[in-house]
């Protein structure tokens, strides 16, 4: 896809963004909800016709803005897989996965039937979705959407129909399904968590732009602006200037080479970069202390919000950490705090 | 969103089409009342026959019709409340029978249920000629006993059979009431009484009301019982000016008032269903807990409930049955099978016209989302607040006029008269029924293919499938039981059918409600009581249908919540 724009009236949703999806590669396309994630995947479906901008597959286009070609989605080779799984109702679950397929049915049904076997529905053939659950319907969609051999499958959602504790397993079996056919596929979602898990490749986006792409550890370890950084979680955030290519926190001074001299900015540190040590047991050149207030565990980590006296008679600051396992530092300890350089990101400051 | 748009891709794809096709339905719809307004207000010809109207027969017409409504809306209020309540809030044995019973009014046609009753309350008939017998009186001045072809006659006839629909919503209200603000009331200190009163009434109000338009509705289209009782009602009059004083123009007049009366009808029920959408909104999950009844609780409910299936659809129907059983070969004698015949082919064509024009608009307006065809696809719907007897008068004028006006033409043109083409025809009678009835199948294709998610077209179309196909592969299995529905309710009531149909059929024509009106009115209910029995046999046909509707619903609802 390339310098896609899309407005819905006065309304822009999309303004200028390029994207691709690589053979076999699954493709994520993170944001929050009204970001026009879907629209942009409504519009590579050909379901919404192209404003402005191009839109191919396998290198042929199939939506172009400039010179009118557009294919209608029956067309396009695409299989989607909804965010309500739009399952027929008055299909069974196997004509519902042959729904679409039109050549070699004896064997696509053989393929089907191995499928289901695989995620265990091999009984449910002959049922009807209303039979189903959520997980078994969104199984069945993924089927009926890869069942014509699609050349990518474009999933909106598809995960958020489902209760937290069903979500893990589901994702698992659509990835290893997606795995198996080595078909590419572009996933929507909000959920950062699922965007790490089920991907190769994530295009964060905001806005109706694409703010940062890259492999989930890329995102995760050199977020591009405040904003992707923060759909990890809370982080610790101080404003502060760069003074000869370093910024100064309370937690110390860190390098900020890249930023020029004198320019405002917002120094974030991830709540597990701090990593807490009994005050004892502390190099001698480090001299931050800071006071437990309270800790939750979270179960594998624990939160726990720390109190960090300021001189001059500030009020004192209130600091957010991470650490694995239980704490054992009771309320009220001090404790000396260490800070992982890897995870402290300076980004030029905006204005809200 | 998505919503918004794949409306908006289709209308650039499908131009005018459906918003012409839309707008000439509504004209045919509208076309009969435009023809009433114009010939009360222009065309009558007779000077002074308005203020002479107006002086004479008008005030009597309203008084009566007033009267009847206000009757049978405190007789339809009590029947349908109480009954609602009782199914909806308590627990007893026998009340799921008593739940679909309670509808079986519905399959008996007003006027049905008057000739059985006249027939067996006159004064020669079984039941005065008993009393007559065991107490020895020997004239109508020994004793008192009610005229059954009175005012209150009417309202009690028309009471028995349409208090369901006040049942039917108001039951549903009932039951979908949160149990959390009845048990708020009971810890306030409410007495069940005191919570049914200041909670539980209150919050079923919308619904009731809605019901109860419906009710009213139907008594001004009542025409069966009012002119057996000969109750001066519009209705009525409409009749008797139209061809007693040969007068179209009086009649339209008549009409037009009649109209103003419905539309003020139709204003409060749209407003109760307005509430109603917010009350829906604020109650879910959780039903009301009901009431266990004591033995001596549960007797009075069933005698509260079983009286109106017992007046309405129990002993008339027994009556019919016995009078069929001994004098259907007289029936039979008298053109049954031709006349089911007619009643059969007309109805069932009416239904067939009716089921594809409501899917043609409302499929048209799933497409199209222009302004212009969506008000268009609401005119159409108007029909069914329209009385019969206007219709019926709006449909003879436009024929008529376009009868006369081929007829001239083609003497002029080519030298011979055509005759009536239209009006007096069966065509004429089909029109009526399909402007009346096309409100049910508009709203069940309406209600089906909303169930049909957008998203539903967006996979058929990544899976490959044409416009055209989908039609064919989706929509038209989902919505197969919508429109069978449908057909089937178009159906029952062209069997049912009176008022239009009286006026608007050709010569010699009958169906079996027509046949039924001319025996009973010469007081040969006997020898019609065959008919009779065939139109409530099939009246039952939708009963049963909407009954089981509501348990499907309700199982469906109890196994999700």
């Amino acid at each position: 896809m390339r310098d896609i724009r899309h407005a819905f009236g006065d309304l822009d949703v999309l303004h200028g963004l390029s994207l691709e999806v690589r053979p076999g590669q699954i493709t994520s396309l993170l944001g929050p909800s009204g970001c026009g994630k879907s629209t942009l995947l409504r519009l590579a479906a050909g379901l919404e016709t192209l404003q402005c901008g191009e839109i191919l597959i396998d290198n042929i286009p199939v939506a172009n803005a400039r010179t009118g070609a557009w294919l209608p989605p029956e067309r396009r080779q695409v299989g989607m897989v909804f965010q309500d799984f739009a399952l027929f109702p008055h299909l069974s679950v196997m004509d519902n996965i042959l729904f679409g397929v039109r050549r070699r049915q004896a064997e696509r049904r053989r393929w089907a039937m191995a499928a289901l076997e695989k995620i265990g529905l091999a009984d449910s053939v002959d049922r009807y979705p209303h039979k189903l659950s959520g997980g078994q319907q969104q199984r069945v969609a993924l089927l009926r959407a890869l069942a014509p051999n699609p050349r990518v499958v474009l999933m909106d959602e598809p995960f958020s129909g489902l209760d937290a504790t069903l979500r893990a397993q589901v994702r698992e079996d659509t990835l290893d399904i997606l795995r198996q056919h080595h078909t590419a596929a572009l996933i929507v979602t909000h959920d950062p968590e699922e965007a790490m898990v089920l991907s190769d490749v994530i295009f964060v986006m905001n806005r109706g732009v694409i703010v940062q792409s890259g492999a989930p550890e890329h995102i995760y370890r050199r977020p591009a602006d405040g904003f992707v950084a923060g759909l990890f979680g809370a982080l610790n955030r101080w404003d502060s200037v760069v003074r000869q290519g370093r910024v100064t926190t309370p937690l110390g001074c860190f390098d900020a080479a890249e930023r020029a001299e004198g320019e405002p900015v917002t120094v974030m540190i991830r709540p597990s970069a701090l990593a807490l040590i009994p005050a004892g047991g502390a190099r001698p050149d480090n001299p931050l202390r800071a006071e437990v207030i309270d800790h939750h565990l979270l179960g594998e980590a624990t939160d726990i919000r720390l109190q960090l006296p300021m001189a001059d008679g500030h009020p004192p600051l209130k600091l957010r950490a991470w650490t694995p396992g239980v704490c054992r530092t009771p309320r009220g300890a001090t404790v000396a705090i260490e800070v992982d350089a890897d995870k402290v990101f300076v980004f030029a400051r905006q204005a809200h | 969103m998505n919503q918004r748009s794949v409306s908006r891709g289709a209308r650039r794809r499908r131009p005018s089409v459906w918003t012409l096709g839309g707008l000439l339905v509504a004209a045919c719809v509208a076309a009969p009342l435009l023809a009433v307004a114009y010939l009360a207000v222009v065309g009558s010809g007779e000077p002074g026959l308005w203020s002479h109207l107006a002086a004479t027969v008008l005030p009597d017409y309203a008084a009566t019709s007033l009267q009847l409504m206000l009757g049978v809306a405190v007789g339809a209020l009590i029947l349908g409340v109480t009954c609602a309540w009782l199914i909806a809030q308590c627990r007893f044995p026998g009340r799921q029978v008593l739940a679909w019973a309670l509808l079986l009014p519905l399959a008996m046609p007003a006027y049905v249920l008057a000739y059985v009753y006249t027939d067996a309350l006159e004064y020669a008939g079984p039941v005065q000629t008993w009393l007559r017998a065991q107490f020895g009186w020997r004239s109508p001045q020994d004793y008192w006993f009610p005229e059954i072809r009175s005012l209150g006659g009417a309202v009690a006839m028309l009471s028995l059979t349409l208090y369901p629909y006040v049942y039917l919503l108001a039951r549903t209200a009932f039951q979908e009431q949160s149990a959390c603000l009845i048990d708020a009331g009971r810890t306030l200190g409410l007495s069940p009484w005191q919570s049914f009163l200041r909670i539980a009434l209150p919050m079923a109000r919308p619904a009731i009301v809605v019901g109860l338009a419906l009710v009213l509705m139907e008594t001004l289209n009542d025409f069966g019982t009012v002119d057996f009782f000969a109750v001066p009602t519009f209705t009525l009059g409409i009749y008797d000016v139209w061809h007693n004083m040969n007068s179209s123009a009086g009649a339209a007049q008549i009409a037009l008032v009649l109209l103003g009366l419905i539309v003020l009808l139709i204003v409060l029920e749209r407003r109760g269903r307005h509430d109603q959408r917010y009350h829906a909104l604020t109650t879910r999950r959780r039903f009301t807990q009901a009431y266990c009844l004591s033995r001596r609780q549960t007797m009075l409910a069933w005698f509260a409930c079983l009286t109106p299936v017992l007046l309405g659809f129990l002993l008339p129907a027994v009556v019919l049955g016995g009078y069929a059983l001994r004098f259907y070969p007289l029936t039979l004698q008298h053109g049954y099978w031709t006349i089911a015949g007619n009643s059969l082919t007309l109805a069932a064509a009416s239904a067939l016209a009716a089921v594809a024009i409501g899917l043609f608009l409302a499929y048209g307006m799933r497409l199209s989302s222009s302004g212009l065809f969506r008000s268009a696809a609401r005119v159409a719907g108007v029909g069914y607040a329209i009385p019969g007897a206007v219709l019926a008068v709006g449909v003879m004028i436009p024929l008529a006029a376009l009868d006369n006006a081929m007829d001239a033409l083609s003497e002029s043109m080519l030298g011979f008269n055509t005759g009536l083409l239209l009006s007096g025809t069966l065509v004429a009678v089909a029109y009526g029924y399909v402007i009346r009835f096309l409100a049910l199948p508009l709203g069940a294709v309406e209600a089906g293919l909303g169930r049909i998610k957008p998203s539903m077209d967006d996979a058929a179309r990544t899976l490959g499938i044409r416009p055209g196909k989908r039609l064919a592969r989706i929509h038209f299995p989902l919505l197969r039981g919508s429109l069978l529905a449908a057909m089937l309710l178009v159906f029952v009531d062209g069997m049912k059918e009176l008022p239009m149909t009286v006026a608007l059929r050709p010569f010699n024509y009958d169906t079996l409600a027509t046949f039924v009106y001319q025996y009973a009115s010469d007081e040969m209910l006997e020898e019609s009581a065959f008919a009779a029995l065939s139109i409530v046999a099939v009246g039952i046909l939708p009963v049963m249908m909407l009954s089981r509707a509501i348990s499907a619903d309700r199982t469906r609802r109890e196994s999700s919540g």
